[in-house]
């Protein structure tokens, strides 16, 4: 199938939550919405009872490829993502070789482009090797073929106050942004867990709160000094709710991100020291859990982003201190959305589709994505149906890995079409 | 009981005392001159010690035998388990071999819970110390050390009061100690300076506080944990050995303190000179000695409360 040859009709979809209407979609474009379109010879869509959103996009995706090919590749993250109804993934820089030239970038970008399953945008490393010592080619990656806006160290923190400002700095000669895995190494040596009451009983080496939140209100300080803007990665903690929106009154350039399991999920999962539920930043506590709910509806968390991090089964199955950081995210995140935002009145679709598609585009700087669904706008788009419900198995997902911590979990929801400019990449509820 | 004795909260007060009784009968019996009882007969014992440990390691094995088990010791040193091989791996192989029970020691915290819960095996996983978490058999041996002084044998230990003192943080014996005694109604105090204390001690169902000295003249028993000299200084949790041990250390002068009843406790290794005195170790009121012969006998009722059947639920 070719790039935009096919003429695609939606039929009934509820665009954003509202009324149902048709959207014809040609030449990787929405051609025409509204009541009872006609189109002879499209690809018809039968949407009734789904909503349509603009294709989801993640600004916080790990690929594995290149170096970890046993644990994801381009070709299966990608199609996860489209099942899970994204049309984009930002891909972490955290790869071996580390993504922090202009031709690691390139490959993942050409990698992401001939699978075809969703848009590849790299993100380009902060620093030489993730070392923290000094800044990687920056400008090469953003004047490279894959265009880099977002720069991130993740899975290391840019600890060093000077490293952080030149690279704040700097990325303002391109329009970047900074994305900081904010985690003070010191206050977290050897960490397992969210440092609590359960840390201590477990025995767990505590990560505590004050770690994500001094590095975030240091990192707010300096944006705002030289101008610059801040993305923070996976905000998990209320104090780091508060701070972000203390600097978003201040009117700085500040955004943030919260993954789905953050949503959802509490420390108290780990007392199972089943090491599917180890991740960075930890699972903390139900009050943690209420404010980052609240800290994304009333927008001082812009995005949802899913920090999908496969890993292989041998690195979680073992025991809690030995096992990997990190659980999937990309095929059930609308999912999780939908139960921990919309079922709870929290956001309505028209807020997912901002949280989960528009801003997390703005905020990478991608102009072809997380646009409305209007006439002449790009036609990326997912259909999913509200009223189904599925319980998770680890063995559906098209990734490579199965560290989901969600198996055996009812969660609403499914995706069942999804649409990359034109183009299906999933039809009734299969990848295409 | 539970299947499993992975934690000392796994123990009701009733599954303590029983255990405790039981120990009073097996403690009898190494008196007798023939020491053996042909209970576990046929049955497979394995230790499985991803951590040296050899006094925990040589009380497990000693317990097992005298219940004429058949014992299998898998050690770090000069077996698979020191070449990375996983847990899982490990466990499979144990559960081709019928191991009945698998006595485990690990450095990592909820590895035994790995263990009992994953599936790998069927037999009886038994906590020997993981990580900084617990150490159940080492708190019921020291319950029933306590409970040999302090209520003759069988008694109660209701409002006995205890206190410990020194690295909570790390400590898997004052995680076990703290749940087991509580359990058993006697009230436990922790001592330390408060880096050595973990966050959320406060819904510990303990009290704590940051000074010693008060804390004595109403002991009926103190236990001293080991303090590793390697947290202090660049570890940075007390500044130096030395102040550590004037603060916290269990000396001469301290043991004046204690009402002339009290027992001093430790699970050993001992650091003489820093958290005990050679004085008070080797004093009348140490019975740090005696904890390792009651260490067998406590075993020996694990082991056989957990696999005679008796009053399991499987
Ligand atoms: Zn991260």
């Amino acid at each position: 199938m070719s790039d935009g040859a096919t003429e695609i009709l939606v039929r009934g979809a509820r665009v954003l939550g509202a009324e149902p209407a048709d959207l014809l979609l040609r030449d990787a474009a929405v051609a025409d919405v509204g009541p009872r379109l006609d189109a002879p010879g499209a690809l018809v869509i039968e949407a009734d009872g789904l909503v349509a959103l603009p294709g989801l996009v993640d600004l916080h995706t790990h690929l594995r490829e290149p170096g970890r090919e046993d644990a994801e590749t381009v070709s299966t993250g990608t199609r996860a993502a489209a099942a899970g109804g994204f049309t984009a993934v930002h891909a972490m820089a955290n790869t071996d070789p580390v993504a922090d030239t202009a031709g690691v970038v390139e490959q993942v970008w050409r990698l992401g482009a001939e699978a075809g399953h969703c848009d590849v945008h790299p993100v380009g490393a902060v620093s030489v090797g993730l070392e923290g010592v000094r800044l990687a080619e920056l400008g090469a990656m953003a004047d490279s073929a894959a265009r880099v806006r977002v720069f991130s160290d993740d899975g290391h923190c840019v600890s060093d106050a000077v490293l952080m400002r030149r690279a704040l700095e700097y990325v303002k000669a391109f329009d970047g942004v900074v994305a900081q895995h904010a985690q003070e190494p010191g206050l977290t040596a050897g960490a397992q867990m969210n440092e609590g009451e359960l840390s201590g009983r477990l025995g767990l080496a505590g990560w505590p709160a004050v770690a994500e939140e001094a590095i975030i209100a240091r990192d707010c300080l300096l944006a705002a000094h030289v101008g610059s803007r801040l993305h923070v990665c996976h905000v998990s903690t209320a104090g780091s709710v508060e701070i972000i929106r203390w600097a978003k009154s201040k009117g700085w350039d500040v955004t943030a991100e919260v993954t789905p399991h953050h949503l959802l999920l509490t420390d108290q999962l780990a007392e199972s020291y089943d090491p599917l539920f180890k991740v960075n930043p930890p699972l903390r506590t139900k009050a943690d859990v209420e404010a980052v709910r609240e800290g994304l509806a009333d927008g001082t968390i812009d995005a949802v982003a899913t920090d999908h991090a496969p890993h292989p089964v041998e690195d979680k199955e073992c025991e809690w201190a030995a096992a990997a950081f990190g659980m999937l995210g990309l095929d059930t995140a609308l999912s999780v959305v939908q139960e921990a935002m919309v079922e709870t009145g929290l956001l309505d679709w028209a807020g997912v589709a901002d949280r989960m598609a528009g801003r997390p585009a703005r905020i990478g700087r991608v102009g072809d994505q997380g646009r409305p669904l209007a006439v002449g706008e790009p036609a990326n788009l997912v259909l999913v149906d509200p009223a189904a419900r599925r319980t998770i198995r680890p063995g559906q997902s098209a990734s490579l890995s199965r560290n989901t911590p969600y198996a055996g979990t009812e969660l609403p929801g499914r995706v069942i079409s999804t649409v990359l400019r034109g183009r299906p990449t999933v039809l009734d509820g299969e990848l295409v | 009981m539970k299947r499993h004795l992975l934690s000392a909260g796994d123990l009701s007060r009733d599954d303590a005392v029983r255990v405790l009784d039981t120990a009073v009968e097996l403690l009898a019996l190494s008196d007798r001159p023939i020491k053996k009882l042909p209970t576990l007969r046929g049955r497979t014992v394995v230790n499985l010690f991803f951590e040296d440990s050899t006094r925990t390691r040589i009380s497990f094995e000693a317990a097992a035998k005298r219940l004429s088990a058949d014992v299998i010791t898998f050690s770090a040193k000069g077996s698979s388990v020191s070449k990375g091989e996983s847990l899982k791996d490990t466990a499979l192989t144990l559960q081709a071999m019928g191991a009945d029970a698998v006595i485990v020691r690990h450095q990592s915290s909820g590895a035994p819970h790995r263990l009992a819960s994953a599936g790998w095996i069927d037999g009886s996983v038994i906590n020997a110390g993981d990580g900084t978490h617990e150490h159940p058999t080492q708190a019921l041996l020291d319950a029933f050390t306590l409970r040999r002084h302090l209520a003759g044998d069988t008694g109660d230990l209701e409002g006995r009061r205890v206190t410990i003192v020194g690295d909570v943080l790390h400590s898997r014996v004052a995680r076990s100690n703290a749940l087991l005694l509580s359990t058993l109604g006697a009230e436990v105090t922790l001592v330390a300076p408060p880096t050595l204390l973990p966050v959320g001690v406060g819904s510990w169902p303990v009290e704590y506080t940051y000074a010693l000295d008060p804390a004595l003249a109403k002991a009926d028993a103190v236990m001293m944990l080991r303090v590793q000299r390697e947290r202090g200084g660049g570890g940075g949790f007390f500044p130096s050995s030395r102040e550590y041990s004037r603060r916290y250390g269990m000396d001469a002068r301290r043991m004046s303190l204690l009402p002339d009843h009290a027992l001093v406790l430790h699970p050993g290794p001992m650091n003489r000179g820093v958290e005990i005195s050679a004085e008070v170790a080797d004093s009348a009121r140490s019975v740090i000695v005696e904890q390792v012969t009651n260490g067998v006998a406590v075993r020996m009722a694990v082991l056989y409360l957990l696999l005679s059947g008796e009053g399991t639920t499987r």
